[in-house]
């Protein structure tokens, strides 16, 4: 395969990115229900059906529940869909998002990411993915605009996959990203499809049929909900190499990867490790290039992926790694630790005995500030000298 | 882990279609109320088995009919019909109900 030409370099906010991201790879159908950090993708898909720029059915919808449950309707009859929320938005879909993927159907949405009902809070935090983790969604989690951008070309790649045939979540820091004008590279839209070309020559996957009276989803009694279920979870289970192959793809064709299922950052030689994900992973790779300096061997592994978990990945970035620090940008009810922190302490047999530091921080707007990951790394290299450490730290609640 | 289970659906995800397996469980014995059909005032459009939910809706060629061992008596076939050909009788009516 050839290599993408250049794209039209424009500086926007993560939310137009969402929106030209959607549209440069050609939906047929769009619903999306405006909802704060996200509104700005809806108004702009709109505009682009309206000046014609976007061939695509765009759905008017009275919430999101609709939203969901138009997308999916239209993507079990065959079509390629999107839709993009935030929040509260996440919430109201929660059944629908759960028939999206028990119907296998590959609909792409953007989550910009907010803070969830119990404390309205109109500001950033991960809560709103952490929550619908069992949704059975696959979730990627993006650090930048660019990314934001080539993360929805990668993830109809990944989710109409005749392998795969799952929704996926393209997640990025609400009003962190949202509203964060950035330069960014838009290919043409011919790249694109011929990114997304391969799709076609894959078999097709069941769909609606007119005149032929099937049902999808609905004999899940049983062994027949059995067998989905573990259909559902063996496809995830492939995701994983998947989403690393389609990087590599995306490496070769348009110029630009993003590691796949995690990105590591000078962990080759590295004693201790900071788990992060999201736009924070760019203030930590900062404060790791100034901790080198001073002979601190800190790298990062960032969690581009949280459903499916990456497991055998983490495993082989952390083993032999001295102590491990998380940050976690959301809560784990009921458990101490941050989500991420509580899943990666679920692979403990398989990293070694190391200790781990569990850092909630950056919910509800909060930033992690370059003085909060300096922090995070000190103590953590203490960890790793054998000193005793706080298991659980909210860094803004000790300030 | 040796899978011993027999696939049931053919694809990946939980498609079935209504004229062949899958109407596994006994749900004609939820039933209060039977769709009875007035052959005279169907046209066959096949809205009835697009959306009977255990899809027990049998072709028979130039009408369909429920299956009853299945049919759970929801109605939704009578609510969808446009030319209203189908009456939801009580089961008590009849002599099998």
């Amino acid at each position: 395969m050839a290599k993408a030409q250049k794209g039209q370099v424009r500086v926007i906010t993560g939310n137009a990115v969402g929106a030209y991201g959607a549209m440069l790879c050609r939906p047929e159908v769009v619903a999306a229900y405006p909802i704060t950090p996200q509104s700005e993708i809806a108004e702009l898909l709109s505009q682009f059906k309206a000046n014609g720029v976007m061939d695509a059915e765009y759905v008017e919808v009275e919430g999101e529940n609709s939203a969901m449950n138009v997308v999916l309707a239209a993507g079990v009859a065959g079509a390629r869909v999107f839709t993009a929320t935030s929040s509260y938005g996440l919430v109201f879909m929660y059944d629908a998002l759960q028939e999206a993927s028990g119907f296998r159907v590959p609909v792409v949405m953007v989550n910009a990411n907010r803070e969830t009902p119990g404390i309205h809070a109109v500001s950033s935090g991960q809560q709103d993915m952490i929550s619908a983790r069992d949704t059975g969604w696959v979730q990627i989690i993006v650090e930048n605009d660019q990314e934001i951008l080539d993360q929805i070309i990668m993830a109809y790649r990944l989710a109409e996959d005749y392998d795969i045939q799952l929704p996926v979540m393209v997640n990025y820091d609400g009003f962190y990203l949202s509203y964060l004008a950035e330069a960014v590279e838009i290919p043409n839209i011919e790249d694109v499809d011929a990114f997304l070309a391969p799709l076609k020559e894959q078999p097709k996957r069941q769909t609606l049929v007119p005149g032929v009276s099937k049902g999808c989803g609905t004999h899940g009694m049983e062994m027949g909900y059995v067998e989905a279920r573990y259909k559902h979870c063996m496809a995830l289970e492939r995701v994983k190499n998947k989403v690393d192959e389609i990087d590599k793809a995306f490496s070769d064709y348009f110029g630009r990867s993003y590691g796949g299922q995690l990105e590591e950052y000078r962990t080759e030689d590295a004693d201790i490790i900071i788990i992060a994900s999201g736009s924070a992973a760019g203030t930590v790779k900062t404060v790791i290039d100034a901790k080198r300096e001073e002979g601190v061997k800190v790298g990062l592994v960032k969690l581009r992926m949280f459903r499916p978990f990456p497991a055998e990945r983490i495993v082989k970035a952390l083993k032999g790694k001295k102590a491990i620090g998380v940050i976690d940008r959301s809560l784990c009810f009921g458990w101490k630790y941050g989500p991420m922190c509580m899943e990666l302490r679920a692979l403990s047999p398989e990293i070694g005995p190391s200790p781990i530091l569990s850092y909630i921080d950056g919910l509800a707007n909060l930033d992690i500030t370059i003085t909060h990951i300096g922090r995070v790394i000190d103590e953590v290299s203490a960890a790793a000298q054998g000193k005793s450490y706080q298991e659980v730290t909210w860094i803004p609640m000790e300030e | 882990m040796v899978i011993k289970h027999k696939n049931i659906f053919k694809t990946e995800s939980a498609w079935s279609n209504a004229d062949e397996l899958l109407l596994c469980l006994d749900t004609g014995g939820w039933r209060t109320e039977r769709p009875v059909l007035d052959k005279e005032k169907c046209n066959y459009c096949g809205l009835c088995a697009l959306y009977c939910p255990p899809q027990c809706m049998k072709d028979m060629g130039d009408y369909f009919e429920a299956d009853l061992a299945y049919c759970k008596g929801c109605g939704i076939c009578a609510t969808e019909c446009p030319r209203k050909a189908i009456a939801m009788v009580p089961e008590g009516e009849f002599a099998d109900g």
